[in-house]
Protein backbone atom coordinates (compact mmCIF):
# COMPACT_ATOMS: atom_id res chain seq x y z
CA UNK A 1 0.00 0.00 0.00
CA UNK A 2 2.00 3.41 -1.22
CA UNK A 3 -0.92 5.25 -0.03
CA UNK A 4 0.63 5.58 3.19
CA UNK A 5 3.71 8.18 2.95
CA UNK A 6 6.82 7.19 4.47
CA UNK A 7 7.41 9.49 6.70
CA UNK A 8 4.64 8.60 8.60
CA UNK A 9 5.19 5.07 8.58
CA UNK A 10 9.10 6.64 10.15
CA UNK A 11 7.30 8.77 12.78
CA UNK A 12 5.69 5.67 14.22
CA UNK A 13 8.75 3.63 14.70
CA UNK A 14 10.95 6.30 15.50
CA UNK A 15 7.95 7.23 18.41
CA UNK A 16 7.65 3.47 19.62
CA UNK A 17 11.74 3.44 19.98
CA UNK A 18 11.78 6.51 22.03
CA UNK A 19 9.18 5.01 24.35
CA UNK A 20 11.53 1.98 24.64
CA UNK A 21 14.45 3.99 25.57
CA UNK A 22 12.04 5.73 27.83
CA UNK A 23 11.04 2.84 29.59
CA UNK A 24 14.34 1.08 29.53
CA UNK A 25 15.63 4.40 31.28
CA UNK A 26 13.01 4.75 34.06
CA UNK A 27 12.63 1.43 34.55
CA UNK A 28 14.12 -0.88 37.72
CA UNK A 29 12.36 -4.09 37.11
CA UNK A 30 14.60 -6.23 34.93
CA UNK A 31 11.04 -8.09 33.18
CA UNK A 32 9.93 -4.32 32.31
CA UNK A 33 13.76 -3.18 31.18
CA UNK A 34 12.96 -6.56 29.13
CA UNK A 35 9.86 -5.58 27.55
CA UNK A 36 11.24 -2.28 26.78
CA UNK A 37 13.97 -3.90 24.65
CA UNK A 38 11.31 -5.88 22.55
CA UNK A 39 9.40 -2.82 22.07
CA UNK A 40 12.72 -0.74 20.77
CA UNK A 41 13.93 -4.14 18.32
CA UNK A 42 10.08 -4.08 17.09
CA UNK A 43 10.17 -0.58 16.09
CA UNK A 44 13.09 -1.06 14.44
CA UNK A 45 11.70 -4.07 12.07
CA UNK A 46 8.74 -1.50 10.94
CA UNK A 47 11.71 0.23 9.40
CA UNK A 48 13.36 -2.15 7.92
CA UNK A 49 9.94 -3.75 6.19
CA UNK A 50 8.58 -0.38 5.24
CA UNK A 51 12.03 0.62 3.70
CA UNK A 52 12.32 -2.77 1.64
CA UNK A 53 8.19 -2.08 0.74
CA UNK A 54 9.29 1.56 -0.07
CA UNK A 55 12.16 2.36 -1.42
CA UNK A 56 13.79 -0.90 -2.53
CA UNK A 57 11.18 -2.92 -4.00
CA UNK A 58 13.45 -4.85 -6.00
CA UNK A 59 15.28 -6.54 -3.16
CA UNK A 60 14.22 -9.21 -0.05
CA UNK A 61 17.20 -7.63 2.01
CA UNK A 62 14.81 -5.97 4.30
CA UNK A 63 12.70 -9.17 5.45
CA UNK A 64 15.90 -11.02 5.91
CA UNK A 65 16.94 -8.63 8.40
CA UNK A 66 13.58 -8.43 10.21
CA UNK A 67 13.42 -12.60 10.14
CA UNK A 68 17.05 -12.51 11.81
CA UNK A 69 15.74 -9.79 14.01
CA UNK A 70 13.09 -11.60 15.46
CA UNK A 71 15.20 -14.77 15.89
CA UNK A 72 18.00 -13.03 17.82
CA UNK A 73 15.54 -11.06 20.02
CA UNK A 74 13.94 -14.69 21.28
CA UNK A 75 17.07 -16.14 21.90
CA UNK A 76 17.85 -12.96 24.27
CA UNK A 77 14.12 -13.17 25.68
CA UNK A 78 15.05 -16.71 26.29
CA UNK A 79 18.58 -16.08 28.36
CA UNK A 80 17.41 -13.03 29.41
CA UNK A 81 14.24 -14.87 31.34
CA UNK A 82 16.74 -17.56 32.66
CA UNK A 83 19.13 -14.93 34.05
CA UNK A 84 16.37 -13.45 35.42
CA UNK A 85 15.20 -16.56 36.82
CA UNK A 86 18.26 -17.36 38.22
CA UNK A 87 18.77 -14.25 39.78
CA UNK A 88 15.32 -14.37 41.61
CA UNK A 89 16.41 -17.22 43.34
CA UNK A 90 19.83 -16.24 44.72
CA UNK A 91 18.47 -12.79 45.72
CA UNK A 92 14.10 -12.68 45.74
CA UNK A 93 14.03 -9.98 44.11
CA UNK A 94 14.91 -9.26 40.27
CA UNK A 95 15.11 -5.04 40.79
CA UNK A 96 18.60 -3.73 39.36
CA UNK A 97 19.47 -1.80 42.18
CA UNK A 98 19.13 -4.49 44.36
CA UNK A 99 22.04 -6.67 42.42
CA UNK A 100 25.00 -4.89 43.13
CA UNK A 101 27.69 -7.35 44.52
CA UNK A 102 29.54 -7.09 41.46
CA UNK A 103 30.14 -3.88 40.79
CA UNK A 104 32.78 -2.76 42.89
CA UNK B 1 -8.73 10.13 3.25
CA UNK B 2 -8.79 6.48 2.27
CA UNK B 3 -9.96 3.62 4.28
CA UNK B 4 -5.88 2.12 4.58
CA UNK B 5 -5.24 5.73 5.62
CA UNK B 6 -7.81 5.28 8.30
CA UNK B 7 -6.40 1.65 8.91
CA UNK B 8 -2.98 2.55 9.57
CA UNK B 9 -3.90 5.81 11.77
CA UNK B 10 -6.05 3.60 13.97
CA UNK B 11 -2.98 0.90 13.85
CA UNK B 12 -0.52 3.31 14.92
CA UNK B 13 -2.53 5.09 17.60
CA UNK B 14 -2.94 1.31 19.12
CA UNK B 15 0.38 0.77 18.88
CA UNK B 16 1.79 3.71 20.60
CA UNK B 17 -1.11 3.77 23.47
CA UNK B 18 -0.54 0.03 24.35
CA UNK B 19 3.47 0.81 23.86
CA UNK B 20 3.53 3.64 26.41
CA UNK B 21 1.03 2.26 29.00
CA UNK B 22 3.38 -0.45 28.71
CA UNK B 23 6.53 1.36 29.93
CA UNK B 24 4.41 3.90 32.42
CA UNK B 25 2.07 0.89 34.45
CA UNK B 26 2.35 0.67 37.53
CA UNK B 27 1.46 -3.04 37.80
CA UNK B 28 3.74 -5.68 35.96
CA UNK B 29 1.08 -7.79 34.72
CA UNK B 30 -0.51 -5.34 33.06
CA UNK B 31 2.88 -3.68 31.39
CA UNK B 32 2.85 -7.34 29.69
CA UNK B 33 -0.80 -7.17 28.28
CA UNK B 34 -0.27 -3.89 26.89
CA UNK B 35 2.82 -5.05 25.52
CA UNK B 36 0.76 -7.39 24.18
CA UNK B 37 -1.62 -5.17 22.22
CA UNK B 38 1.29 -3.18 20.28
CA UNK B 39 2.85 -6.46 19.04
CA UNK B 40 -0.03 -7.21 17.58
CA UNK B 41 -0.99 -3.92 16.19
CA UNK B 42 2.57 -4.02 15.03
CA UNK B 43 1.44 -7.64 13.06
CA UNK B 44 -1.47 -5.90 11.62
CA UNK B 45 1.13 -2.71 10.62
CA UNK B 46 2.84 -5.91 8.48
CA UNK B 47 -0.44 -6.95 6.72
CA UNK B 48 -1.59 -3.75 6.05
CA UNK B 49 2.14 -3.51 4.43
CA UNK B 50 1.35 -6.95 2.40
CA UNK B 51 4.25 -8.52 3.99
CA UNK B 52 1.90 -11.71 5.05
CA UNK B 53 4.81 -13.96 6.16
CA UNK B 54 6.79 -11.24 8.51
CA UNK B 55 3.27 -10.72 10.34
CA UNK B 56 2.52 -14.73 10.44
CA UNK B 57 6.09 -14.68 11.88
CA UNK B 58 5.42 -11.88 14.50
CA UNK B 59 2.28 -13.23 15.67
CA UNK B 60 4.12 -16.75 16.05
CA UNK B 61 6.85 -15.49 17.63
CA UNK B 62 6.23 -12.44 20.02
CA UNK B 63 2.28 -12.76 20.44
CA UNK B 64 2.67 -16.50 20.88
CA UNK B 65 6.31 -16.86 22.22
CA UNK B 66 8.11 -14.17 24.16
CA UNK B 67 5.35 -12.58 25.92
CA UNK B 68 3.95 -16.04 27.05
CA UNK B 69 7.70 -16.45 28.38
CA UNK B 70 7.56 -13.27 29.89
CA UNK B 71 4.29 -13.63 31.25
CA UNK B 72 5.46 -16.87 32.84
CA UNK B 73 8.31 -15.35 34.61
CA UNK B 74 6.21 -12.54 35.96
CA UNK B 75 4.24 -15.67 37.57
CA UNK B 76 7.42 -17.23 39.06
CA UNK B 77 8.60 -13.86 40.39
CA UNK B 78 5.77 -11.15 41.22
CA UNK B 79 3.26 -11.40 43.37
CA UNK B 80 0.00 -11.19 41.30
CA UNK B 81 -1.82 -7.61 41.68
CA UNK B 82 1.57 -6.15 43.48
CA UNK B 83 2.30 -2.56 42.67
CA UNK B 84 6.08 -1.82 41.23
CA UNK B 85 7.89 0.66 42.99
CA UNK B 86 7.78 3.74 40.75
CA UNK B 87 10.71 5.95 39.53
CA UNK B 88 11.40 9.10 40.83
CA UNK B 89 10.06 11.88 39.54
CA UNK B 90 13.76 13.21 38.71
CA UNK B 91 14.43 9.67 36.77
CA UNK B 92 11.28 10.42 35.16
CA UNK B 93 11.81 13.75 33.48
CA UNK B 94 15.52 13.16 32.78
CA UNK B 95 14.34 10.27 30.29
CA UNK B 96 11.64 11.68 29.41
CA UNK B 97 14.20 14.51 28.21
CA UNK B 98 16.78 12.55 26.88
CA UNK B 99 13.83 9.91 25.55
CA UNK B 100 12.53 13.77 23.26
CA UNK B 101 15.16 14.95 22.28
CA UNK B 102 16.32 11.83 20.63
CA UNK B 103 12.86 11.58 19.38
CA UNK B 104 13.47 15.68 17.87
CA UNK B 105 16.80 15.12 16.32
CA UNK B 106 15.64 11.62 14.93
CA UNK B 107 12.31 13.20 13.57
CA UNK B 108 14.36 16.25 11.86
CA UNK B 109 16.37 14.14 10.37
CA UNK B 110 13.64 12.55 8.84
CA UNK B 111 12.02 15.39 7.92
CA UNK B 112 15.05 16.65 6.27
CA UNK B 113 15.92 13.94 4.09
CA UNK B 114 15.18 12.93 0.47
CA UNK B 115 13.95 8.99 0.25
CA UNK B 116 14.66 8.21 -3.46
CA UNK B 117 12.86 5.10 -4.56
CA UNK B 118 14.46 3.15 -6.99
CA UNK B 119 13.29 2.13 -10.74
CA UNK B 120 14.70 -1.73 -10.46
CA UNK B 121 11.25 -3.86 -11.46
CA UNK B 122 9.57 -5.00 -8.25
CA UNK B 123 9.71 -8.86 -7.19
CA UNK B 124 6.87 -10.28 -5.02
CA UNK B 125 7.56 -10.64 -1.42
CA UNK B 126 5.92 -13.92 -1.62
CA UNK B 127 6.93 -16.88 0.82
CA UNK B 128 8.71 -18.83 -2.30
CA UNK B 129 10.83 -16.18 -3.36
CA UNK B 130 11.70 -15.48 0.21
CA UNK B 131 13.07 -19.10 1.30
CA UNK B 132 14.61 -19.58 -2.44
CA UNK B 133 16.69 -16.99 -1.13
CA UNK B 134 17.20 -17.70 2.24
CA UNK B 135 18.63 -21.02 0.83
CA UNK B 136 20.79 -19.98 -1.81
CA UNK B 137 24.17 -20.57 -1.95
CA UNK B 138 24.93 -18.60 -4.94
CA UNK B 139 25.74 -14.78 -4.78
CA UNK B 140 22.84 -12.80 -2.62
CA UNK B 141 22.03 -15.72 -0.92
CA UNK B 142 21.34 -15.57 2.68
CA UNK B 143 22.41 -18.97 4.12
CA UNK B 144 25.63 -18.53 5.43
CA UNK B 145 23.37 -16.22 8.35
CA UNK B 146 20.91 -18.58 8.35
CA UNK B 147 23.24 -21.51 9.73
CA UNK B 148 25.08 -18.69 12.14
CA UNK B 149 21.72 -17.81 13.45
CA UNK B 150 20.87 -21.58 14.27
CA UNK B 151 23.47 -21.97 15.82
CA UNK B 152 23.06 -18.89 17.57
CA UNK B 153 19.75 -20.29 18.84
CA UNK B 154 21.17 -23.38 20.18
CA UNK B 155 23.83 -21.87 22.00
CA UNK B 156 21.19 -19.37 23.62
CA UNK B 157 18.73 -22.50 24.09
CA UNK B 158 21.27 -24.38 26.14
CA UNK B 159 22.82 -21.53 27.91
CA UNK B 160 19.27 -20.85 29.24
CA UNK B 161 19.00 -24.31 30.50
CA UNK B 162 22.18 -24.15 32.02
CA UNK B 163 21.51 -20.91 33.58
CA UNK B 164 18.17 -21.82 34.65
CA UNK B 165 18.65 -25.25 35.92
CA UNK B 166 18.83 -26.22 39.60
CA UNK B 167 22.04 -27.43 41.35
CA UNK B 168 21.61 -29.41 44.23
CA UNK B 169 23.98 -28.80 47.04
CA UNK B 170 26.47 -31.87 47.89
CA UNK B 171 26.00 -33.93 50.67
Amino acid sequence: MTEIPLQHILFLSTALFFIGVYGFFTRKNMITMLMSVELILNSVNINFIAFNKYLFADKLDGIFFTIFIIVIAAAEAAVAIAIIINLYRSHKSIDVDETNEMKY
Amino acid sequence: MSITLVIYYLLAAMILVCGSLSVTSGKIFRAAVYLLGSLIGIAGLFFLLENEFIAAVQIVVYVGGIVVLIIFSIFLTHKSGEEMKMPSTQRKIAGFVAAFIGFFLAHFLIHHNEFVATNNPKIEQSVMNIGSQMLDTNKFGFVLPFEVVSMLLLAAMIGAIVIAIKVKPKE
